[in-house]
């Protein structure tokens, strides 16, 4: 591998508070540093008019493999990852079986390579076939290379669990990723429950839910010391209760998912069930803190919560389809149009939630442009307009919310590792 | 074609709509245009016309996944009364229990000839979903807690027959507004029509949010019932809810039930609907049900008018022709 040098881009890496057009050197898979002068037997990437930045991370990804190879593979959802522009995925752990062994970690990152799209991080169990009764062998599962621990797609009912959860992962410093969902109070629920779901007589989910189970992960997380990260935010109450928590010192995080911050409950008026989502849309009011929890700093990680399920299983009864929409190839387009564009997030700060805010929640040597760090890099179009058609998106499910969005901003150019890896 | 009734020569050029899915979509106008179509069925066959073959040589399919007998019977009389034949299939005895899906069943039904399908299912949107992948017209017989709208329209009519208008009447709805399709069909379409709804039941049945939509709320039968000129007690959907919202039947009928000490503090020409089946000593006391104040059989009667006006309309109306 030999030298590659980006020339002419706005290159913006939060890492180190830099913002400027200038040209980035990579050799040997790693970042040299910024300001080169070409010697010009580099290969040159010409960035011009576009954004280069550290590569982006997506930490809540649902690749499905193994068990679940219809609606997605590691390979297929590794290669949408890139088309979105990101360099690492986290894998969540609801596959079938359950990332809950090393053998299984290491069956990830060994199709993760064979494929060779992306990076791929695991998140493994925080229980045992995430039954919710007891801790897996999180020690093991860390030897494995495993990042992070959550049962993602379930909570954590047993709050003696959590506790004990919470505990064993402080002597390997790593952190519990939450779905913080009441079941009882969610029971048979498909959407936010309002004055839409009022109106279409489907089951609510109270927001009440999600608030009362992050309050608990708090609690615990602070009595333990614990690391505790809020998968997928989307409550005014939850957004309150970080932002109190963060201000005395509890040792939490949180992401949001660019559906979350885009669209309302409205949206289910439709009875299309490519909006139903776990946590559900919610009203606007909820939305609004949303965004002022990104602004503020509350929530660290926009995270795409990439949820790929076949046609055949979204065009079912709402209560029969499954929750959750893809996301890898709509994420930054939503960033840019509904954040960066309105004004709430500057492109530093929304670079930021999405390149070393997760590389430190997970513990990565990614997310930064620094001499050294791996060379990860993505190039942005920022004008790029582009239309969602779901049957040209990579993933192999197309259960998207945004199909027939106009969008702006696109990735042009993701270099993993050092390699052009996708280009547009 | 009109068969020489001069409202039948041919539908409103103002009905355009291929599907009957809820009430709240539709106008005033449309609500009227139903209505008035029902009641020229209605006075057919008081007339003694038994059949009307508007629709001969058409086939409904009655699609039902939910028990029901009157709103599948009324379906099945009013589709044979206007000649066309009637399929009817039960989810039960159907092969949803071998795991195809309801798009594919549908699809399946449809494909041997189809101009509607009338669709009753436990989840909300479901007519909606079959609708956006179906060719024939879809009516919506009931869509869990959603809409009914033609339980909706045949209540309307009593109503309309008994006082001669709708604007400026008042409409109690009680009991389980929560789980009621009847409820919300009823609510759309008596606001375009310019009644007064209030809704009344237990607080965990009855949301204060309906009065963002204009609807008043209560929680004290009592209180209203002097005010009120029409009552339409629901039925409690036992089957809908999954912790009981209220902590007996005996508390529930002493809170709500209707009962003759009751209708005695009611304006004296009160009207009591029931959408039926009801549960007779808990919703209503079988004096109160079968007393001269009571229209529930007469709903039966317009249900059928109803249904006739809708398969005519929606059939041989609008786009089609």
């Amino acid at each position: 591998m030999g030298r590659l040098i980006i020339v002419g881009g706005r290159v913006i890496d939060p890492s180190q508070q830099v913002d400027r057009v200038t040209n980035l050197l990579i050799e040997d898979g790693k970042i040299v540093g910024l300001d080169a002068v070409p010697r010009g037997d580099e290969e040159t990437i010409n960035a011009t008019g576009k954004i280069v930045c550290p590569g982006l991370i997506d930490m809540h990804v649902h690749l499905r493999e193994p068990g679940g190879e219809e609606d997605e593979t590691i390979a297929t959802g590794t290669l949408a990852a890139l088309s979105g522009g990101f360099t690492t995925v986290a894998c969540c752990p609801n596959t079938d079986p359950p990332i809950d062994t090393q053998a299984a970690v290491h069956f990830v990152f060994e199709r993760a390579a064979r494929a060779d799209h992306c990076h791929v991080a695991v998140i493994a169990c925080v229980s045992k076939n995430r039954e919710g009764k007891e801790l897996a062998e999180i020690g093991q599962l860390v030897e494995a290379g495993a990042v992070a621990f959550s049962d993602d797609g379930s909570p954590i009912a047993n709050a003696d669990l959590m506790r004990r959860a919470f505990q064993y992962c402080l002597m390997f410093d790593k952190p519990i990723l939450s779905h913080a969902e009441i079941p009882e109070l969610t029971a048979g629920g498909v959407m936010h429950e309002g004055l839409v779901s009022l109106i279409l007589g489907l089951q609510g989910m109270p927001a009440a839910a999600e608030d009362a189970m992050v309050a608990r992960d708090i609690a615990l997380a602070e009595s333990t010391g614990g690391r505790l990260h809020v998968m997928h935010v989307s409550t005014m109450g939850s957004v309150q209760a970080i932002r109190r928590a963060k201000a005395r010192g509890v040792r939490v995080t949180a992401e949001v998912t660019p559906h979350h911050f885009t669209l309302t409950d409205e949206a289910l008026r439709s009875f299309d069930s490519n909006f139903k989502v776990n946590p559900p849309l919610r009203s606007r009011e909820h939305v609004d803190a949303l965004i002022e929890g990104l602004v503020d700093g509350t929530i660290d990680v926009i995270a795409s919560d990439h949820a790929p399920h076949a046609k055949e299983k979204k065009l079912q009864e709402l209560d029969r389809a499954p929750f959750g929409v893809v996301g890898l190839e709509t994420t930054l387009s939503l960033v840019i149009m509904r954040l960066i564009e309105p004004g709430h997030l500057t492109w530093s700060q929304a670079i930021e939630k999405m390149t070393v805010n997760p590389a430190r929640i997970l513990g990565l040597n990614k997310g930064t442009l620094a001499p050294g760090a791996d060379a990860d890099v993505t190039i942005i179009d920022p004008e790029l307009r582009w239309q969602v058609e779901p049957e040209e998106l990579l993933s192999k499910s197309k259960n998207t919310a945004f199909a027939g969005w106009h969008m702006k901003g696109r990735a042009v150019t993701v270099i993993v590792g050092g390699r052009v890896k996708f280009r547009r | 074609m009109g068969l020489g009734i001069p409202e039948l020569e041919r539908p409103p050029s103002e009905w355009t709509r291929k599907h009957l899915l809820g009430l709240e979509e539709l106008s005033a106008k449309e609500i009227l245009i139903l209505l008035d179509t029902a009641e020229v069925f209605r006075r057919l066959m008081l007339e003694g016309r038994r059949r009307i073959p508007l629709l001969e040589g058409k086939t409904c399919v009655n699609l039902f996944f939910e028990n029901s007998t009157r709103t599948r019977t009324s379906f099945a009389l009013a589709a044979r009364r206007l000649g066309a034949d009637m399929i009817d299939f039960s989810a039960a005895t159907s092969s949803l229990s071998k795991g195809e899906t309801v798009v594919d069943t549908a699809k399946n039904l449809e494909a041997m000839g189809v101009e509607a399908m009338i669709v009753r299912h436990q989840t909300p949107g479901t007519p909606h979903l079959l609708a956006q992948n179906l060719r024939c017209s879809v009516i919506n017989a009931g869509d869990g807690p959603h809409e009914h709208p033609t339980q909706g329209l045949l209540d309307i009519m009593t109503i309309r027959q008994r006082f001669g208008r709708i604007e400026g009447l008042t409409v109690a709805l009680i009991g389980d507004i929560a789980h009621s399709r009847t409820a919300r069909s009823d609510i759309w379409g008596l606001k375009k029509l310019g009644a007064h709804v209030i809704v009344c039941g237990p607080s965990t049945l009855v949301s204060p949010r309906w009065a963002e939509l204009g609807v008043e709320y209560c929680y004290n039968l009592d209180d209203i019932l002097p005010r009120v000129d029409v009552l339409n007690l629901l039925r409690i959907q036992f089957e809908r809810q999954l912790t009981r919202p209220f902590p007996s039947v005996r508390e529930y009928a002493h809170l709500y039930g209707m009962n003759r000490e009751r209708l005695a503090r009611a304006k004296p020409d009160i009207l009591v609907l029931a959408p039926g089946p009801i549960n007779r000593g808990v919703e209503v006391s079988p004096d109160v049900a079968d007393g001269p104040h009571s229209a529930i059989l007469a709903q039966v009667t317009n249900g059928v008018a109803i249904r006739m006006a809708v398969l005519w309309l929606l059939i041989c109306g609008g786009q089609r022709g």
